[in-house]
């Protein structure tokens, strides 16, 4: 059922060829002890929907912060951030986190998942918060399809790294994201192990025709994305369609 | 509704791996909830049963009683009201054990007729009154009997004559068993009383009546019929509703000091769930982050711990009602000697336990609110960034809200268990400047410490300093809890300490032990020879008169009661005065207004000057001037108020609370009073003997006999004392245990990185006890120094009692409080030491 439903998503998305996510002059400032520091300085890019995307940089070039207010997790010093037509600047915490439930999925490099809960109830978050009737049943589909048919109720701390990513991807995917950002989803992860999980990702994002947004310093990996944004000292000092 | 399902399922998942932690916020708030609902079921059955022998309190339908005999009009009077009438004659005497070779006071009640006609004399054996009105008979408290080591068929001698103890007393309806401890009674049949010669014209001796009234007449009535007859001739009647009324008062002081123990129990039960709770949500934060990044509102994830909490508060609640319904059973036991009625229920009484409840929650929802309020606004961004810590300085009104919320309760509380609005306001704001001051500490160490971080120490020692401030540092909470605790603990330790002590001093060093009383005008100088043979100091030789308040500037006692503008106190017209004259102060006194008469001999005779003490001053509502007019023995007598006088009165000697110039009751009918130090309790008894024998009328109080007897009451006392006091510790203890318990979730990982990285068992050991050290020592410092402010001002303006700081319970405490806290720390730590990182990092988290 869940298949018919994304092949039905991915119907609608490859007609309607809409803009997702819209980034304008984008500047983000700390204002740390001493003076203010500029993190990012006047970005601005745009993704149609279905697009894969991938922002790479060196360490500490902005990468996570531009990703953080993409997702609205963050709020903009200067400019504008546009996620599937809505201003986040002009909304409110809570109605940006509803906004996150209905569209945006996330892969982090730390996981994130809930402790307290098991791998099957953290992909469930989402789906329950919508209310959806067959949760569970939707959920263990997803963690099948990761791999993880033995480990549903397992929590975190019994699960390898590797393991809890999956956890971790199927629980973005629960709720038929418009788009997901991940944040180094291999960062963490050794060789082998990161393989499986970028080939998950891609996978998964065909499948449901998720646009794909991706902060990586591996080259490798971001060229297998249509377009890569590379940042330096919070300047986009190259954007190249692959 | 499907939202409320899915929080609720949320509370219930997350709740599981937490469940040692979550039982630890119980705890706190469980033994709070048992004081409250022990203390307040107990409350309640005793009213009860006050209301249910309240018959048996009195004995009769009307008891009359005054300090001169009803005459014969009077008597018929009565006789014509009741059905049966019974007589009582009491005053204490010395009285003389021959066979035991030992003298001492007693009440002595003398009795004819059928009382009581309510409840009974329960005696050993069992009470016959026509046995006992049959012959020189008595029958002797078991106060008497332990203390003496008398049987049944032993002869005393009361004055000139000898009664044969026919059974021993157990207990007497109205009478607390306490109360005959300290001055036990021997009754004896009122036909042999003459035979004793003790009561002669002047002896203070209190007269009773009691009437059985008739079955059809309503005995208040009766009684308000009898009133106004009664108080020309200096008597009062009580019926079952007035004893009731007042002895339900008498009740009530005692109430309110178990009320502020269940009280201060409940404070600290709140402190533990306002810390524990601070601490639970605190780990939260990055699951709240995660939900929010999955799109949960605020005030949905707000929500579902909310839940979790106040779910937890009512099982803490529910427990603590059980467990106070079970500790409930025991009290009656305690108490049992300081009450006037036997066999009181342990009834479990459901409302005390429901109201425990309902307070257990609201207390688990009101104090958990502040740190829950918290997760409203936790930025979804802590899920990119590791320790992204909030700059939450933003002005909430929900947070002004549950402040105001909170202030509203202690108040509140306070009110209801204090029952005076200004003390409680006193006590709320001395509590939040508590608060303040330690977090004014927590905040001036974490400065220091960082300002002036210790560089030629060791590592090890630099990082356990260092943990006082670096982030998820626990010393503002850690702080706050144990210092308030230790606070509220010390200063209950500290006023009990103050009190028990007050009453051991009076026994001790060069003060002096012995008063001989009632002592004739004639008698004065032959009394005195006797003591001198004994070579007995004579210490004071004080004239005694007993005087009655009839007016203050003229007003007597109804036109004060119409005069809505004074509260003066009943008992300062319904007291007899027992004064004295001299002409000089003694070193016990000090004037603090006005000026020190001394002597009338040679000036204006209609103006005597009088000197009060402050205590009855205050009573009086009397400023220097006004006018006094008593009664002395039937002589009316308009005195001047000239001085006022503070009165040291615990000092073993004679104080007064009025004191009369020389010139002016020389000649009115008194007795003497010789106060005196006796070396030993041989030269004692002999004299006691020799004294009871060349006067008869003569009383004698050895305090060392009576602190004998009175030993075994005080001991009571502290019992009662230290048993309730033990409540509020054993909670403070726990919340003590429970806040730093929990702060260990704080710093695993970072001590099992540690471990990682090489550090041994000994190096992680020593930084968490250096930590846990400097955390407690100087939460317990400031603990200590706030609860001697506090137990100062208690005792100054409470107890009034003089304040001793006590430096060896002191030491005590910082080293009980302080070494729980780096036990428990040092327990915390335990896994880190004993399992492979991994396997910590893996269930502990
Ligand atoms: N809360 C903050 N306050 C001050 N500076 C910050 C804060 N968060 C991030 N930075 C700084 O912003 C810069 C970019 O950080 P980040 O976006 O995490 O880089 P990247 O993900 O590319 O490694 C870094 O120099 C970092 O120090
Ligand atoms: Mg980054």
């Amino acid at each position: 059922m869940l298949f018919i439903c994304l092949e039905e998503i991915v119907l609608i998305t490859t007609q309607n060829m809409s803009t997702i996510l819209k980034v304008n002059n984008l500047t983000k400032t700390y204002n740390t002890d001493s003076n203010p520091l500029t993190v990012l300085n006047n970005v601005s890019f745009s993704l149609n929907e279905g697009d894969t995307f991938s922002i790479v940089g060196s360490s500490g070039s902005g990468k996570t912060t531009l990703l953080g207010l993409c997702a609205g997790l963050d709020r903009v010093s200067n400019g504008s951030v546009e996620l599937n037509n809505i201003r986040l600047d002009d909304l409110d915490e809570d109605e940006r986190a509803a906004l996150r439930n209905k569209y945006v999925g996330f892969v982090f490099q730390s996981f994130q998942l809930i402790p307290t809960l098991t791998a099957l109830e953290n992909v469930m978050v989402p789906l329950e918060l919508r209310g959806e009737k067959d949760a569970a049943k939707t959920a263990k589909d997803l963690l099948n399809r990761v791999g993880l048919e033995n480990r549903h109720h397992h929590y975190p701390t019994q699960l390898s790294g590797g393991e809890q990513q999956r956890v971790s991807i199927a629980r973005a995917f629960s709720n038929r994201p418009k788009i997901l950002f991940a944040d180094e989803p291999t960062g963490n992860l050794d060789e082998a192990t990161s393989q499986k999980v970028e080939q998950l990702i891609f996978d998964l994002n065909k499948e449901a025709g998720t646009t794909l947004v991706m902060v990586t310093h591996d080259l490798e990996l971001a060229a297998k994305t249509q377009r890569v944004l590379t940042l330096k000292g919070g300047k986009v000092i190259s954007d190249v369609v692959n | 509704m499907q939202k409320i399902n899915w929080l609720l399922k949320m509370a219930w998942r997350d709740s599981r791996r937490n469940r040692g932690r979550l039982i630890l916020f119980i705890s706190s708030i469980v033994l709070g909830i048992a004081a409250l609902v022990a203390i307040d079921s107990f409350g309640e059955n005793l009213r009860t049963d006050i209301g249910n022998q309240a018959k048996t309190l009195l004995g009769a339908d009307i008891a009359i009683s005054g300090t001169k005999a009803a005459e014969s009009t009077t008597l018929a009077l009565f006789d014509s009201l009741s059905t049966e009438m019974s007589t009582r004659y009491d005053f204490a005497s010395m009285v003389n054990f021959p066979k035991q070779e030992k003298t001492r006071l007693v009440q002595v009640i003398a009795l004819d007729g059928g009382y009581p006609y309510y409840g009974k004399f329960n005696t050993v054996p069992e009470y016959n009154e026509a046995q006992f009105q049959g012959g020189q008979h008595a029958l002797v408290d078991k106060a008497i009997f332990t203390q003496f080591k008398i049987k049944v068929g032993d002869t005393i001698d009361v004055g000139e004559a000898s009664f044969k103890v026919i059974g021993e007393i157990i207990s007497v309806p109205g009478r607390s068993s306490i109360g005959s401890a300290a001055l036990p009674s021997v009754y004896i049949p009122m036909a042999y009383l003459a035979k004793t010669q003790l009561v002669q014209i002047g002896s203070r001796v209190e007269y009773s009546y009691f009437l059985k009234t008739p079955e059809t007449e309503n005995p208040d009535s009766i009684a308000q019929f009898l009133k106004p007859q009664l108080e020309k001739k200096l008597l009062r009647a009580e019926t079952v509703a007035s004893r009731q009324a007042g002895v339900s008062r008498a009740f009530d002081s005692m109430n309110q000091f178990l009320n502020l123990v269940g009280f201060i129990a409940l404070l600290l039960g709140c402190l533990g769930v306002a810390s524990a709770v601070h601490i639970y949500i605190k780990d939260k934060l990055s699951t709240v982050a995660i939900l929010r990044c999955l799109g949960v509102s605020g005030r949905q994830a707000f929500l579902i711990y909310l839940i979790q909490i106040s779910i937890m508060g009512l099982i803490g609640a529910i427990l603590g009602a059980i467990l106070g319904g079970l500790i409930q059973q025991i009290l009656p036991i305690i108490f049992q000697e300081f009450l006037p009625i036997e066999n009181i229920t342990t009834a479990v009484s459901y409302t005390a336990m429901g109201q425990g409840i309902i307070i257990g929650v609201v207390i688990s929802i009101l104090f958990a609110l502040l740190p829950l309020l918290g997760i409203r606004k936790t930025s979804p961004l802590r899920t990119l960034r590791a320790s992204f810590e909030e700059s939450d300085s933003r002005f909430d009104p929900a947070k002004m809200l549950v402040y105001l919320l909170i202030a509203l309760f202690v108040i509140g509380f306070a009110y209801l268990q204090i029952g005076d609005l200004i003390a409680s306001v006193i006590f709320a704001v001395g509590v939040f400047l508590a608060f303040l001051i330690l977090v004014a500490v927590a905040k001036i160490v974490m400065f220091l410490v960082r300002r002036f971080s210790p560089v030629g120490w060791s590592y090890v020692a630099r990082q356990g300093i260092a943990n006082l401030y670096r982030p998820n540092n626990q010393t503002l909470i850690l702080i706050v809890t144990i210092g308030l605790g230790t606070a509220m603990i010390a200063t209950l330790f500290f006023i009990q300490g103050l009190l028990l002590n007050q009453v051991a001093l009076t026994g001790e060093g060069e003060q002096p032990n012995m008063i001989v009383f009632g002592i004739q005008p004639e008698d004065k100088n032959a009394v005195a020879t006797l003591a001198k043979d004994y070579e007995l100091p004579l210490l004071q030789q004080v004239p005694i008169v007993t005087i009655r308040l009839e007016k203050i500037n003229g007003k007597d006692k109804k036109a004060m009661k119409q005069d809505s503008t004074r509260k003066i106190s009943r008992w300062v017209f319904n007291r007899e005065y027992r004064v004295t004259y001299r002409d000089t102060m003694t070193d016990s006194e000090k004037i603090i207004k006005g000026e020190w008469y001394g002597d009338m001999n040679d000036k204006d005779p209609d103006k005597i000057y009088i000197s009060l003490s402050d205590r009855i001053a205050d009573a009086m509502e009397a400023k220097i001037g006004d006018e006094l007019t008593f009664n002395v023995q039937g002589v009316r007598m308009k005195t001047i108020v000239s001085s006022v006088r503070e009165v040291d009165f615990t000092r073993m000697q004679t104080n007064f609370f009025v004191v009369f110039p020389t010139g002016i009751l020389e000649e009115a009918p008194q007795f003497n009073v010789l106060v005196s130090r006796v070396p030993t309790m041989e030269v004692s008894a002999k004299f006691q003997q020799d004294l009871v024998k060349q006067f008869p009328t003569v009383s004698a109080i050895d305090i060392s006999q009576i602190l004998e007897s009175v030993e075994d009451i005080l001991n009571k006392v502290s019992f009662v004392i230290q048993f309730m006091a033990m409540f509020s510790i054993l909670t403070g203890i726990l919340v003590l245990i429970s806040s730093v318990a929990l702060s260990k979730y704080q710093r695993i990982r970072e001590s099992v990185l540690l471990r990682t990285l090489g550090a041994s068992r000994r190096q992680i050991l020593f930084i968490n006890a250096l930590e846990y050290f400097a955390l407690g020592a100087l939460a317990t410092l400031t603990g200590l120094l706030l609860s001697f402010i506090a137990s100062f001002l208690l005792a100054i303006f409470v107890f009034q009692i003089t304040f001793v700081p006590n430096l060896w319970g002191s030491l005590l405490v910082f080293i009980v409080i302080t070494g729980l806290t780096v036990f428990i720390g040092m327990f915390n730590s335990r896994e880190v030491l004993n399992k492979p990182p991994l396997e910590v990092l893996r269930s502990e988290i």
